[in-house]
């Protein structure tokens, strides 16, 4: 037995060096490479996941009300909310009323609850100015004088609900939702109802774009797959023009083409084709036109490559066996350049879904799309909570567009050359 | 070796120097919105200032009361006397930033118009939105109100506004008969904004928003409108350079004033008051509208103003008779709710 054991040992012994020597040759090997990948990942975390992540952060963190009113919010932390509050919040609002009149902070207060309610702004800086006024009776009663306000119970709800740490009113109002006095979740009015239509009309541009692109793109791929190389080459490089010119450029020059006096009307005009000007700008069609136009390149490209792969023996063979040129073509062919149709569409779609600039120089007022409001609120309105919010919307519909591609397709079938 | 560390002491030691320096005693720092309008203040009134032996400098900004907020609330403020919106001016002097004026070395807040005195802010200059429209488009017969502006029978085609319910509505009002003294008092009511967005209903089909003062001009020229609300001095602008022969309805135009201020706990506050009063002269103020058509805002500065001048202006007493001041109270407290309606309307 014992001989047994340190026979085995005796033979163990090396192995387990050699296996700790390589492993540690391994680690070094894999740090090696972790450290190769480190200024990216830190350049990544630190530009792009924790800024984003922060904005994003903004729609569900609220702590601002709570900071500067801090004895009313805590006071009705143990309101019920089917009554009004007790005496001891009245004489909290007053106190932090004073507080943070002194310290210039009401007003960041009064913008955040004005998001809720319009009319409280002119609430807190009213109260604020009469605090000075000999206090006649309860603090209930001497609020109440300074504006009945103070004796409905929905202003005491907005203060609540604003109370943080976490909010659900940014999301909520992203799709067209609040919470009444009862805490209980209802639609907006159906006057201030903007952002499912928003929202809808976005996946809807996207998906018109995407399919035009497609339609147009298909023949274009197929052509060049089946030029030879050099006359290939030089129809991929006028596919890839458009990239040579910024963005913003090639937008305006739609502008140009499609304006009431702009080119494409006079040649029209001078053709009789039509008697006025067509109205081609600050619409639908603009968007569409201009969106095509940007976004094409993403399609013919994936499309061109996966094209490229398939070898015409296997039409051949189709037609061989007696297959029609048409059913070849649908039969063999096309199922073959799904791969590159799925990558194409996801392309295009998701990056149509972010669109902006383009819709906001060609489109109408009703041509907007959600970009255009969380622009709206992060820079006109500097509301960044409503901003965030219908970020998050916008990365959710991506992020669920996604899977449901996956999910149908198989995101590892997707081929881009 | 040697010479590199003299070098390395030296450049320490101009940078201490600079730092120094700009931590004591600065000149007085003058910030107003740039382009050309700041090159017309150069010429009307820093200049002249300087030239009484003052120092001064100036920087330009976009607005925006959040950079106030951080120059004065972070302690390394070095900015002293800024021109801002009227929007600014109200939150920014509820929040403290800005010093409180002494009218009394200003000249008495009676000599102002009543639109240009603030306790934190002396008015700058007065602009307004108009109506334009293309005289070389339409020749006789001319829209001649808001609510011409409507009358799509008469002169048809589309017709451009400011994107955003601030200005509309109140046009939206008056074409609608409402008087511009019960303007604001009709849009605080629920069936006033109802009856607004109605009469906006009308047009709806024929609008084109704009968001950028540059907009409406181009528009105008490109045909693209027929009739645009504009700033004045965007269209008069156009005129002078572009050799345009846009018209400008003055009936029920909608004025707002542009303001100084004095930052916070400034240093300098003894120049920034002589600044302001050497602005404020009335004197000086007439040398502004010659370079750029914007109205001062002392009363007694009108009559020293070129004639040939006068009629661009929104403070001109013909034009101002009609006019409506844009009620800035009103907007701080309405229009996150109304920037929502409107943009739920606009986008149906």
């Amino acid at each position: 037995m014992t001989v047994a054991t340190q026979a085995s040992v005796g033979i163990a012994v090396p192995d387990v060096a050699l296996r700790r020597a390589l492993r540690r040759s391994q680690r070094s090997e894999q740090l090696r490479a972790a450290a190769l990948v480190l200024p990216l990942f830190l350049f990544l975390l630190a530009v792009f996941i924790v800024p984003i992540g922060a904005m994003l952060g903004r729609a569900l963190f609220d702590s601002e009300v709570a900071q500067i009113l801090p004895r009313v919010t805590a006071a009705l932390a143990r309101w019920d909310g089917r009554e009004l509050p007790p005496d001891a919040a009245y004489a909290a609002v007053i106190e932090d009323i004073r507080a943070a009149r002194e310290a210039g902070t009401l007003a960041n207060a009064a913008t955040r609850l004005n998001y809720d309610v319009a009319g409280f702004r002119s609430l807190l800086f009213a109260t604020g100015r009469h605090l000075g006024d000999e206090m006649a009776g309860s603090p209930r009663e001497f609020l109440g004088a300074i504006d009945p306000r103070w004796n409905e119970r929905e202003t005491w709800a907005v203060i609540r609900r604003a109370a943080g740490p976490v909010t659900d009113f940014y999301l909520l109002a992203a799709l067209d939702l609040r919470r009444d006095a009862n805490d209980a979740i209802t639609g907006a009015p159906p006057e201030e109802r903007v952002f499912r239509n928003v929202l809808g009309r976005t996946l809807w541009i996207s998906g018109v774009v995407t399919l035009t692109c497609l339609v147009l793109g298909y023949p274009v791929a197929y052509f060049i797959a089946r030029q030879p190389p050099t006359r290939a080459g030089v129809l991929l490089f006028l596919v890839l023009l458009p990239f040579w010119t910024s963005l913003l450029v090639r937008t305006v020059a739609w502008v140009v083409l499609l304006q009431r006096e702009g080119i494409l009307n006079n040649l029209l005009l001078s053709f009789g084709l039509v008697n006025e000007p067509v109205r081609m700008i600050f619409n639908r069609f603009a968007v569409y036109v201009a969106m095509v136009h940007v976004l094409l390149p993403f399609m013919v490209l994936p499309l061109y490559a996966v094209m490229k792969g398939i070898s015409p023996s296997y039409l051949r063979a189709a037609s061989s066996l007696g297959a029609a040129p048409l059913t070849a073509f649908r039969r063999v062919y096309v199922p073959q350049t799904l791969p590159g149709v799925g990558a194409g569409c996801l392309m295009v779609f998701i990056q149509a879904l972010g669109y902006y600039i383009t819709p906001a120089l060609v489109g109408g007022a009703d041509d907007q799309m959600i970009s255009y409001f969380i622009a709206f609120y992060a820079s006109k309105t500097v509301n960044w909570g409503m901003a965030a919010a219908l970020s998050i919307m916008l990365l959710a519909a991506t992020l669920a567009l996604y899977a449901v591609y996956d999910r149908l397709v198989g995101i590892d079938k997707m081929r881009l050359g | 070796m040697k010479q590199r560390l003299a070098m390395k002491v030296g450049v320490l030691a101009a940078l201490a120097v600079a730092f120094s320096a700009s931590a004591a005693a600065r000149d007085l720092t003058v910030v107003s919105w740039g382009g050309a309008y700041q090159d017309a203040q150069r010429e009307a009134y820093f200049k002249p200032f300087m030239a009484t032996g003052a120092k001064m400098a100036e920087e330009n900004w976009d607005g925006g009361v959040g950079t106030l907020r951080t120059k004065v609330k972070g302690g390394n403020n070095n900015w002293d006397v800024v021109q801002v919106e009227s929007e600014e001016l109200l939150l920014g002097c509820e929040e403290g930033l800005y010093e409180k004026l002494d009218w009394g070395k200003l000249g008495g807040k009676d000599k102002y118009l009543p639109d240009a005195v603030n306790d934190c802010g002396v008015g700058a200059i007065v602009y307004s939105f108009i109506l334009a429209y293309d005289g070389d488009k339409i020749k006789a017969d001319a829209p001649k109100s808001w609510a011409d502006f409507w009358n799509v029978q008469k002169w048809p085609g589309k017709r451009a506004l400011r994107k955003g319910p601030k200005t509309t509505l109140e046009i939206a009002l008056m074409a609608d008969g409402v008087a511009p003294k019960d303007v604001y008092k009709t849009l605080g009511t629920d069936a006033g904004v109802e009856r607004a967005f109605k009469k906006l209903d009308q047009i709806k089909a024929n609008m084109v928003w704009w968001e950028k003062g540059a907009q409406p001009p181009q528009l105008l020229a490109s045909g693209e409108v027929v009739m645009t609300d504009a700033y004045n001095g965007r269209i008069a602008a156009a005129n002078d350079k572009d050799k345009k022969n846009f018209k400008i309805v003055w009936t029920n135009n909608l004025y707002t004033v542009d303001s100084w201020v004095i930052m916070k706990g400034t240093p300098n506050k003894a120049d920034a008051e002589k600044f302001l009063v050497f602005v404020n002269d009335p004197k000086n103020q007439k040398n502004l509208p010659p370079r750029i058509p914007y109205g001062v805002t002392r009363k007694d500065a009108t009559a020293l103003i070129d004639k040939s001048v006068l009629p661009n202006l929104a403070t001109a007493p013909e034009n101002i008779k009609t006019a409506l001041y844009i009620n800035d109270k009103f907007w701080l407290e309405n229009l996150d709710k109304l920037n929502q309606r409107f943009n739920a309307w606009v986008a149906k």
